[in-house]
């Protein structure tokens, strides 16, 4: 037994001494590593003040580079905060907005996306009064490895940070083909894949609020196919399937796919001046006991939950023009959108939480279907390399809404909700921007609300490059 | 019936044939290098012209078709391209042409750079952490990227290798001529003092030994002030500059201001092919910018 004991003290004692001669190594070598670097920023700027004191013309022998990586041509020459750390930006977002105080915000004629959360709940940044800070955007991403690059999107605001986008995306499939995975911006229509930092306006336009809810864009958890065809005039093809949670889809415990996207885009350039992207666009997706209040007939409010499946069509074009296609100093964006949304299902009728007694159509199963339509267009002039001036209309028309027996106790508006937007904004440099913008908001019915935002975006770090 | 599938089999021949090697070029300069070395055997197409800044070109859908089709993208490199190519070249769809395989080429990378920055902070400007991307403008540098190119070109396309080596040979005899009468006649322009719009021309000044005095811009990529030019107007007493360069693409009223109120010659240099008419490649860039520059100190 004291054997044993001795063995085991023994034992512990020759690994306590190898920990230690492991640690002091370490140690050496990390010393040694500070002191490469060090040498090798000392080499760097010797090199460089050496480059820029030589006056002679002639050739003289090339410094050796300082990393031999440097030489491979087939790699970007990286800069020494790289590394492997995936490459981060923040993107900075906040205004002041000055418009009418309305309890429920929302658009006339259209279900709210809002769902239950209507009021102050379903108020986010965008839509407050005075001063606020909108989500704050942390965007991670990298190659994973030759074959798939990742990124990440999480976005922040008052005590909740959601996963704004996360997939991964091929590299090496060829072809054409490109894969996405994960939660992304849909592919459909023009603006929905932009993030609101890259947005011309202070918001999203009404279409898109009617058609998507507040956020402005669809984003879905699942996969993305393209194509690129290979051919001189952009073409490209895409489909997507997902989970469908969002609005105007409801998510739901199932198996298989809750969305289904397609979408087709061409585009090209007239002259050297003008480029252009026109696409197409169709979203279908089901929704369970998808809930709204309604102002009722008989009583005051009245909930209303839809089963059944919506299809959204969307149809894009952008155009962009600057002098000999050199928009730095110069340049002229037309942008127009134009959907049509088709819902067909069931209504329920119920009462709402907390309401003092049973509304009078509660449990009234009709039939339900819907045909509404909708555009903007704004053109977005950049008359210096710091100042550009924007003007937006847009219109919706709520349609045929068909709500069956439930008629008689929902209020069914019939509206065409209106807004006119005058932006003009300034940028110190790609990164930061600060913009003001009066807009006429006819979305509620017996509004008029003249709105005003000063807004500031900015982003730090490495930020990538924009989509067309 | 016959006859139809026979021609038509010689029509497929002929196809087979004639498939260049297409090559997307970000930048005239390097296009132009690509023609020089690839001859008939390659089909290069410019993403941008000489009139366009390249740090600020959009990832338009004309340049995702064309980089779809391609089987050799070069580049600049050293992040001059960071506002728009990685972008390109992930939805292009094409494996070939990704960062790090053989048709992905960066000129920059094969160089030694001027100007690579001790602390990377956007408070100094849109500065490229790589160093210097402007290259092409000393020809010493073309030549090393001229060898990484050929090799590459008989790499993508090796069957056709020793025409690209043939073609390399033939360039650099050229090209090496043309330095040492460049060299012999840009003499006079030997501790000529400048002003530069932006630092598009370090390469070329360090080569000739000229003295770069000051930027228009205050800061790489931010438009010049007038507080930065009065700056420099007032800087131009104690150590005067003999003319202001700019670029085909860069506005003209900085330096005209400049001129205007000292009376030193604004001088718009080609800055690469097809910036100015006689600029046709890359002999003609520099025949034209040597001359330009000789005319602006006599």
């Amino acid at each position: 037994m004291q054997k044993r004991i001795a063995m085991a003290a023994m034992l512990a004692a020759t690994f306590g001494a190898q920990a230690a001669d492991h640690s002091e190594l370490a140690a050496i070598r990390a010393q040694i590593d500070d002191m490469k670097r060090a040498y090798e920023q000392r080499i760097a700027a010797l090199e460089q003040k050496l480059a820029q004191a030589e006056s002679r013309p002639a050739a003289k022998p090339a410094p050796a580079t300082v990393q031999s990586e440097r030489t491979d041509s087939r790699r970007p020459a990286a800069g020494p905060a790289s590394g492997f750390n995936p490459e981060v930006s923040l993107i900075l977002q906040g205004q002041y907005k000055n418009m009418k105080d309305v309890p429920e915000r929302g658009i006339t004629g259209f279900w709210p996306a809002g769902g239950h959360d209507h009021g102050e709940g379903a108020i986010e940044g965008i839509s407050k009064r005075g001063f606020s800070v909108d989500h704050t955007e942390l965007v991670l991403a990298a190659n994973i490895d030759p074959y798939w690059r990742g990124q990440a999107i999480i976005a922040a605001i008052d005590g909740t940070a959601e996963v704004e986008e996360a997939w991964f995306q091929s590299l090496g499939l060829g072809h054409g083909i490109g894969l996405k995975g994960g939660r992304f911006r849909s592919g459909i229509g023009y603006l929905n894949e932009q993030h609101p930092h890259m947005w011309d306006f202070a918001d999203a336009p009404l279409m898109y609020r009617a058609l998507f809810g507040n956020h402005g864009s669809y984003t879905n958890d699942g996969v993305q196919l393209k194509w690129l065809a290979p051919t001189d005039t952009f073409i490209e093809l895409g489909a997507e399937m997902g989970r469908g949670a969002n609005f105007p889809g409801t998510d739901r415990n199932k198996n298989g796919s809750g969305a289904a996207a397609v979408f087709a885009h061409v585009g090209g350039e007239v002259g050297v001046s003008n480029s252009w992207r026109a696409g197409v666009s169709y979203l279908t997706t089901q929704a369970k006991s998808r809930a709204a209040h309604f102002a009722g007939t008989v009583d005051d409010e009245v909930e209303g939950l839809f089963d059944g499946r919506s299809q959204n069509f969307i149809a894009d074009l952008v155009w962009k023009w600057a002098p000999n296609g050199n928009p730095k100093y110069q340049n002229f964006k037309f942008q127009t959108e134009y959907f049509q949304r088709r819902e067909k299902g069931d209504l329920t009728c119920a009462t709402p939480e907390g309401a003092a007694a049973t509304v009078a159509c509660d449990g009234m199963l009709s039939a339900y279907r819907t045909r509404q339509s909708g555009w903007y267009a704004q053109g977005v002039y950049q008359f210096t390399p710091n100042w550009r001036a924007g003007l937006r209309y847009e219109q919706l028309d709520s349609g045929r809404r068909d709500f069956g027996d439930n008629a008689a106790y929902l209020v069914v508006d019939s509206y065409r909700p209106k807004k006119a937007s005058a932006m003009i904004d300034y940028s110190w440099s790609e990164f930061s921007r600060v913009r003001l913008q009066y807009a006429q908001d006819k979305s509620m019915f017996g509004i008029t609300d003249n709105q005003v935002t000063v807004q500031y975006i900015m982003s730090l770090g490495a930020h990538g490059a924009h989509k067309f | 019936m016959r006859h139809f599938v026979f021609s038509l089999f010689t029509l497929l021949l002929a196809c087979g044939a004639q498939a260049e090697l297409r090559v997307f070029a970000t930048v005239p300069e390097w296009a132009a290098l690509a023609r020089e070395l690839g001859g008939d055997r390659v089909k290069v197409y410019s993403a941008t012209s000489a009139f366009q800044d390249p740090h600020r070109i959009e990832a338009k859908p004309s340049l995702l078709a064309q980089a779809r089709q391609a089987n050799l993208v070069v580049a600049a490199g050293a992040e001059l391209e960071v506002g728009w190519l990685p972008l390109v070249l992930r939805d292009s769809g094409n494996a070939a042409i990704q960062p790090g395989r053989p048709g992905y080429f960066e000129a920059a990378a094969c160089v030694d750079r001027l100007e690579v920055p001790s602390v990377v902070d956007r408070a100094h400007g849109d500065v490229h952490a790589a160093g210097n991307p402007h290259i092409h403008l000393d020809p010493h540098r073309v030549q090393k990227v001229a060898e990484a190119l050929a090799a590459r070109l008989a790499e993508v396309d090796a069957p056709n290798a020793a025409t690209y080596q043939a073609n390399l040979k033939a360039f650099s005899g050229k090209w090496q001529a043309a330095i040492a009468r460049w060299e012999r006649e840009g003499a006079p322009l030997k501790g000529v003092g400048v002003l530069v719009h932006h630092a598009s021309f370090t390469y070329l000044t360090h080569w000739l030994g000229m003295k770069e005095l000051g930027t228009l811009e205050p800061k790489p990529g931010i438009e010049p002030t007038s507080g930065q030019l009065s700056g420099l107007l007032a800087r131009q007493q104690a150590a005067p500059a003999r003319m202001v360069l700019r670029t085909a693409y860069n506005p003209e009223g900085p330096s005209q201001w400049i001129a205007g109120k000292s009376g030193t010659p604004a001088v718009l240099l080609p800055y690469t092919v097809g910036g100015t008419p006689a600029a046709k490649d890359l002999v003609g860039l520099f025949d034209d910018t040597l001359q330009r520059l000789l005319q602006a100190v006599r």
